[in-house]
């Protein structure tokens, strides 16, 4: 799939024939790639922000939601908005390429016009070109980056480590690199990033005393502006993930100690205060809301490509807060004019990487292709082509979840099946082959084992509400930042507006409905307790001996729920 | 990180950790049993518990705070604790709703002690955790939820 950069513009140049709206010829189409990025410096304070590249190292495709709720508070409000209601807000054209980097619209179409998005060596580029631009500027990591490949769980989180390192990261927050446990995290830390990379994260306390685990926060010097950047690591670390992978450690949103800590920074003389944040956005709009003295929260988790920044207002003043996608398809770039130690001016883009626009930056493409050596032949294994598009985001379902599903209950042989709300996963196009690597892009975790639960029908409900309720419960700050549990052979209807305990009904299985006194075979996945260790076959190799067998994977269909009260929700298309 | 007090805690467990602590005048003999509430802590629900005290309905007061995790990292050792700008604060209580006895903890406070207060609860699901706070002879409540998770299928 891959193109030369001419080959590419000719086809945006052939593209307009087709209602892409880019330009005629060559020429002018170059013209526009260019001016996509050309970003002229602002200020004196520039911080660069990727988020959520869950280790994908290479291009890839990624298909945003089109189903992503909000209610209450939430709703119609971003980061609740899809498809051309998102495009309407934001103020962009459809089938422009903004359309494609930043909604699910035409997806098929317009990533074969626009090609792959992501991929280190290009990010490095583009970093590299506004790092130019904006001398002093730093490059912050908002965390899951060590998680979601192959070649990242195989080495241990090695590869990313150096990628890291190479593209010039400052400073970091964690979430699923504490999966790798804390004694990883730790050497990591103290050895690989010693004196490069500096990991914050002020509500990160040991379970005992309640000691810091992490540096709170740093102060930088920028062109004479001093700049503290706060760590806000991922709040639910322990209850999402499993607890035996950090027993020492306890989590939160410590939201008092938020502004202590930014006391702390204020009064030590910083001038811009910045959080580096994997609350997601919807728990970070609260929290800007509540804390005081922060200037902008860089937020990630969520998975949100948000093109602009929403101001909140607080008791200090306001507070930007951005959310900068995920799986290495946008760079960050938050500007500040500080004069007379004040914020006068800023300005922000979210930038989307497209590899076709960006030369690889040959340095970091000898490193990926060196870290990825040792492991080709596993990667490369072609295992099925695909007739469909195969994507994961959105709230309830996607089709490489499907895929997922249909192979547990196949090779389990179960008559349900649940697979894990993740909104990390790449996507892949009609006619595209699956191999090895794109089911790690989706599976690859350090608990993968695979289950098989003799599950009540009333244990079914509560599993379901209980994830129900951690996506939507009308406050933010009890809201875990996943999708909801995807489900296999249960029909069912949600109604997200209910109250926990209210929201699941209808439940039935081939036309009859669930008994809760009854039995049932429940296949499953990444399962968090500690006796649920090496329960199963990795899921990989399920969903592989799945694909292998039958070769073609048919366009798949959702098992969807039953929606009530979503009509009309501007988070849905 | 404290390493010095991590040891020294470390290698001073249980019944001898007591004794050191009752020796250095940290805990009194006999004060954790003083004043055993028997009917409070066998009451099953919030309104016996509240009778068993003597607390009847007491009034809500933005001058109690829970403070708590919103959802438990680990039901089996929730961290609450209870603060209180009141005056004269005799009594602080910890009560769960949804816990097969309410009463998990009640600290009787000599004259003149900050009213804050820290321990660990367990509870086996989401429940309303309650404050309740004894000043100058009458009470006030305040509540915070605390939610108890299944967990898994994170972000």
């Amino acid at each position: 799939m891959s193109m030369s950069r001419r080959e590419f513009l000719q086809v945006m140049a052939v593209a307009t024939a087709g209602g892409m709206s880019l330009h005629s010829d060559i020429a002018l189409a170059e013209k526009g790639a260019a001016k996509l990025y050309d970003l002229p410096k602002f200020g004196n304070v520039s911080l660069l922000h990727i988020t959520d590249c869950h280790a994908q190292l290479l291009p890839i495709y990624f298909r945003e939601p089109n189903v992503n709720l909000g209610f209450g508070d939430q709703f119609g409000k971003v980061p609740h908005l899809v498809g051309d209601n998102l495009l309407k807000h934001f103020g962009f054209k459809p089938n422009s390429i903004e359309a494609h980097a930043y909604t699910y619209l035409n997806f098929e179409k317009a990533a074969e016009t626009y090609g792959k998005v992501g991929g280190f060596a290009h990010l490095a580029t583009l970093v590299k070109r506004m790092k130019a631009t904006r001398p002093g500027s730093l490059l912050l990591d908002g965390g899951d980056t060590w998680q979601g490949s192959g070649t990242a769980l195989w080495s241990n989180a090695q590869d990313m480590v150096d990628a890291c390192k190479a593209l010039g990261v400052n400073v970091m927050t964690l979430h699923w690199e504490s999966t790798y446990g804390e004694a990883r995290v730790k050497e990591i830390e103290e050895k690989d990033f010693a004196g490069q990379i500096d990991i914050v994260a002020q509500n990160v306390k040991t379970a005992d005393f309640g000691d810091a685990v992490f540096k709170p926060f740093v102060m930088k010097n920028m062109n004479g502006v001093q700049v503290a950047i706060i760590g806000q690591a991922f709040p639910y670390t322990p209850i999402a993930n499993p607890r035996w992978q950090t027993p020492n450690w306890s989590f939160g949103i410590q939201e008092e100690n938020m502004q202590k800590t930014v006391d702390e920074a204020r009064a030590a003389g910083a001038k811009v205060v910045v959080v580096l944040s994997h609350n997601g956005m919807d728990v970070d709009l609260k929290m800007a809301s509540r804390v005081k003295g922060i200037d902008a929260i860089l937020g990630g988790h969520t998975h949100d490509g948000m093109p602009a920044p929403v101001v909140v207002k607080n008791a200090g003043g306001q507070t930007l807060v951005t959310n900068a996608g995920s799986n290495g398809k946008y760079l960050g770039v938050l500007d500040f004019d500080v004069k007379n130690g004040k914020i006068a001016g800023y300005r922000y883009k979210l930038l989307p990487v497209f590899a076709n626009l960006l030369p690889a930056d040959k340095d970091m493409q000898t490193l990926i292709d060196k870290a990825r050596a040792p492991y080709l032949s596993k990667l490369n294994e072609k295992l099925a082509v695909t007739e469909g598009t195969l994507y994961r985001r959105g709230n309830f379902n996607g089709t490489f979840d499907q895929l997922i599903l249909d192979s547990l209950m196949k090779v389990k042989d179960a008559e349900i099946a649940f697979s894990p709300g993740f909104r990390w996963g790449t996507s892949l196009l009609p006619g595209q082959p699956i191999l090895m690597e794109h089911v790690l892009d989706q599976t690859a975790i350090t608990y993968p084992w695979t289950t098989v639960t003799n599950m009540s029908g009333e244990m079914i409900k509560t599993v379901l509400e209980d994830v129900c309720d951690n996506l939507f419960n009308p406050d933010p700050y009890y809201q875990q930042g996943g999708d909801m549990v995807r489900v296999g052979g249960l029909q069912w209807t949600c109604d997200p507006t209910g109250k926990m305990g209210a929201r699941i009904q209808n439940m039935m299985l081939k036309g009859k409905p669930i008994d809760p006194a009854k039995t049932y075979k429940v296949a499953g996945w990444a399962p968090v307790s500690e006796e649920a260790k090496n329960s199963g076959a990795p899921i990989w190799e399920v969903v592989a001996e799945y694909l292998r067998d039958i070769k073609t994977v048919k366009p798949i269909s959702l098992n969807l729920p039953t929606l009530k009260g979503a009509a009309n929700n501007p988070g849905m298309a | 990180m404290n390493n010095q007090r991590r040891n020294v805690l470390k290698t001073g467990s249980g019944a001898a950790l007591l004794s050191v602590l009752a020796s250095a005048g940290i805990i009194a003999p006999g004060m954790a049993l003083a004043e055993w509430n028997k009917a409070a802590f066998d009451a099953k629900s919030m309104a016996d518990t509240l009778k068993a005290l003597g607390a009847g309905a007491p009034a809500d007061s933005k001058d109690v705070q829970v403070t708590g995790p919103d959802i438990a990292e680990n039901g089996a050792v929730v961290p609450v604790g209870v603060t209180s700008t009141l005056p004269n604060v005799t009594m602080v209580a910890i009560l769960i709703e949804k816990n097969p006895s309410a009463l998990a903890a009640s600290f009787n406070l000599p004259a003149g002690t900050e009213a804050n207060v820290q321990t660990r609860v367990k509870m086996g699901q989401t429940s309303n955790v309650y404050a309740l706070v004894k000043s100058d002879g009458k009470f006030f409540m305040a509540n915070k939820e605390i939610k108890v998770t299944l967990g898994g299928c994170g972000g």
